[in-house]
């Protein structure tokens, strides 16, 4: 990967550095236009082949490198209809015409599966064709979401502008309380800047909080900078994320050059991780957070742990946690979709999966499924609590439906309960931090 | 509408036009304005349950939750002024595309997403970023330069002909390739040109 050099006499962001080897450039500045040579592509069913396979026919271009490409089929799995057959259809016809060696089919969600292929590796520069692509930073990689006309040019190019960001820095010290999670700072982050509080700008989450947190819940942070509006949301890659990546399969994982320099430019925020409660985002809008412990303790009819932001193997331990030895309330359907293969099976492996079913949860396809908003859709008038990333108006079908946004251990609570409750009531007395 | 339309001033293009037919010109007067809020997001311009079909069937459907006359009352050459954050969500870029379908001709707004900010003009969309977006109101018919970077209300709700008497609202300055990539319809045909003059 190469170290970078810094030409610069300045203090330089993870960003810059990572813009600045991607452009082939000694250094670059904040606000001006580069162009990077792009490291991974992916792309998935819905924004890829069926997009991209008449572009690239009507342009008469070949794709510059497959093996920098990947190809996840995650949203309209499984197949539901005929219009669902047609589309992953179209994209298994066009890996094999096309002989993409990296195709993951029906293996779960994109976000996930990638880099627990090893795919990911601090340094690269990646794009990918979905708004959740700012996962990849939670690998020290400068990865974001791009649309499919801009990835058709990526693939013909290999190549696509940035403008180079400012970067805000997300400084958590302390350490999270019990019961609470990296999708609880994410969305407290939200509620207080908004969802273009980041104005498409870099990210950076850091502090003694963000190094405590496991690569499954770095991802959570990086994920949900699409929510928080950012362009990229990065977190310096350390051991925890040498050894995850070696676990995945990655070599050659060079973490040292990958960080900002103290006294970096940027906007700094700070944050007490330990004084922080569980959260919850009101529809229609992840900004709508609150406390948990601050709303009326709302009766819900649906539980959804799933996606990308939530479904990964710890927010299945998280679940498990809280519902172990017990019955979700009768009025509740908990709907439970693994996030990728690798996590169902790690989960199955480690009793959660049991658990979770002898507690009354219904388990779903590891696919994008019902937060994709796709088609899967919930009966008027519900109200549905979800570790999904977006609570926005109809994005599970009728627009009555009012979606609240939590953590895993919240949404498992509030299924035990029947209504919306604070996962601190829940959780065993006994239970402590060292037996997370 | 219609009638205001006649009345008014005829959509008089000064700029090129794009392949696709649609007025892909970076300066033009006599728009009609679609007032929308905050926040209007990629859902809604793009609803999920269509997604699985063409741009043509998803445009349909843009807007029908917040405004459910738009897709049938919208015509070539209207522009939407909105609130702060316009287009946050998705990726998808059928939410610009149906945008484009309709023959909106640009987006005025405070702020965009960013990932939709990039969509627009990769697929012909001008969005035009002016802080004082809120001062321009549902029925006026403005006039742009996004080269030049303002926009003006040229006549107001009430029908009144304002011309270029009514304050230019100055909008952010948008990068000439972005400003070249509308004028050619997008990414896609300037990709063309490009391989076309390339020897592969």
């Amino acid at each position: 990967m190469g170290c970078p050099v810094n030409a610069s006499d300045r203090p330089q962001t993870l960003a810059q550095k990572l813009i600045a080897r991607a452009s082939g450039r000694p250094a670059v500045v904040p606000g001006e236009i580069a162009t990077c040579r792009v490291d991974l592509a992916m792309f998935h069913d819905s924004s890829g082949p069926r997009r991209l396979k008449p572009m690239l026919a009507d342009l008469g271009a070949a794709i510059w490198d497959k093996d920098k490409v990947v190809l996840v089929i995650d949203h309209y799995v499984p197949e539901a209809d005929d219009e669902s057959r047609r589309i992953v259809r179209i994209a298994r016809d066009w890996a094999r015409e096309q002989a993409l060696p990296h195709v993951y089919d029906s293996q779960g969600i994109c976000h996930v599966v990638v880099p627990q292929h090893g795919h990911i590796r601090p340094g690269m520069f990646c794009v990918g064709g979905d708004s959740h692509s700012p996962t990849g930073g939670a690998f020290g990689a400068y990865m974001f979401g791009i649309g499919a006309t801009e990835m058709l040019s990526v693939l013909v190019t290999g190549e696509i502008w940035v403008r180079v960001p400012q970067t805000i820095f997300m400084r958590w010290s302390g350490r999270l309380a019990y019961g609470v999670t990296a999708k609880d700072m994410m969305l407290s982050m939200i509620g207080r800047y908004g969802m273009n509080g980041g104005q498409y700008q870099a990210v950076e989450f850091c502090g003694e909080a963000v190094s405590a947190l496991s690569m499954n819940e770095r991802m959570t942070l990086s994920n949900m900078s699409a929510e928080l509006g950012a362009q990229v949301g990065l977190i310096a890659p350390d051991d925890e994320t040498r050894s995850w990546l070696w676990q995945a399969g990655a070599r050659e994982i060079e973490v040292e050059p990958w960080h900002s320099d103290e006294d970096a430019p940027g906007v700094r925020h700070n944050f007490d991780a330990s004084t922080l409660a569980p959260q919850i985002s009101l529809p229609h809008s992840p900004a709508h957070a609150r406390d948990v412990d601050d709303i009326e303790p709302t009766p819900v009819q649906i539980a959804y742990i799933g996606a990308c932001t939530g479904a990964k193997l710890d927010d299945l331990r998280a679940a498990a946690r809280v519902l172990a030895g017990y019955r979700i309330d009768k009025r509740v359907r908990l709907l439970v979709a693994p996030a990728s293969l690798h996590d169902r099976e790690a989960a199955e492996r480690e009793g959660i999966l049991r658990r979770l079913q002898e507690a009354g949860a219904e388990l779903l396809p590891s696919a994008c499924g019902i937060c994709a908003g796709y088609g899967g859709t919930m009966p008027e008038d519900s109200t549905v609590i979800t570790s999904i990333a977006r609570n926005f108006r109809g994005r599970m079908g009728p627009a009555s439906v009012q979606i609240f946004l939590a953590s895993p251990y919240t949404v498992a609570a509030s299924a035990l309960r029947g209504r919306i409750t604070d996962p601190r009531e829940v959780l065993w007395d006994g239970e402590t931090e060292s037996t997370r | 509408m219609d009638k205001r339309r006649t009345s008014g001033t005829a959509l008089l293009h000064r700029g090129r036009r794009g392949r696709a037919g649609a007025d892909t010109s970076t300066a033009s007067i006599g728009h009609r304005v679609w007032r929308l809020g905050s926040d209007v997001d990629t859902d809604a311009l793009a609803p999920g349950a269509w997604m699985k079909y063409p741009v043509e069937v998803i445009a349909q459907h843009c807007l029908e939750s917040t405004r459910p006359q738009f897709a049938l009352e919208v015509r070539r050459g209207d522009v939407i002024v909105a609130g702060p954050n316009f287009g946050i969500g998705s990726s998808r870029e059928q939410a610009a595309a149906a945008l484009v379908h309709l023959g909106i001709a640009a987006v005025i707004a405070p702020s965009f997403g960013g990932l939709f900010f990039r969509n627009a003009f990769n697929v012909g969309l001008m969005l035009l970023t002016c802080r004082d977006a809120d001062a321009i109101a549902d029925g006026e018919r403005i006039d742009f330069d996004a080269r030049s970077g303002w926009v003006r209300c040229r006549i107001d709700a009430a029908g009144r002909e304002l011309a270029v008497h009514a304050p230019a609202l100055a909008c952010e300055q948008i990068p000439d390739f972005l400003l070249d990539m509308v004028e050619a319809g997008g990414l896609l045909p300037q990709l063309k040109g490009r391989l076309r003059t390339t020897p592969s």
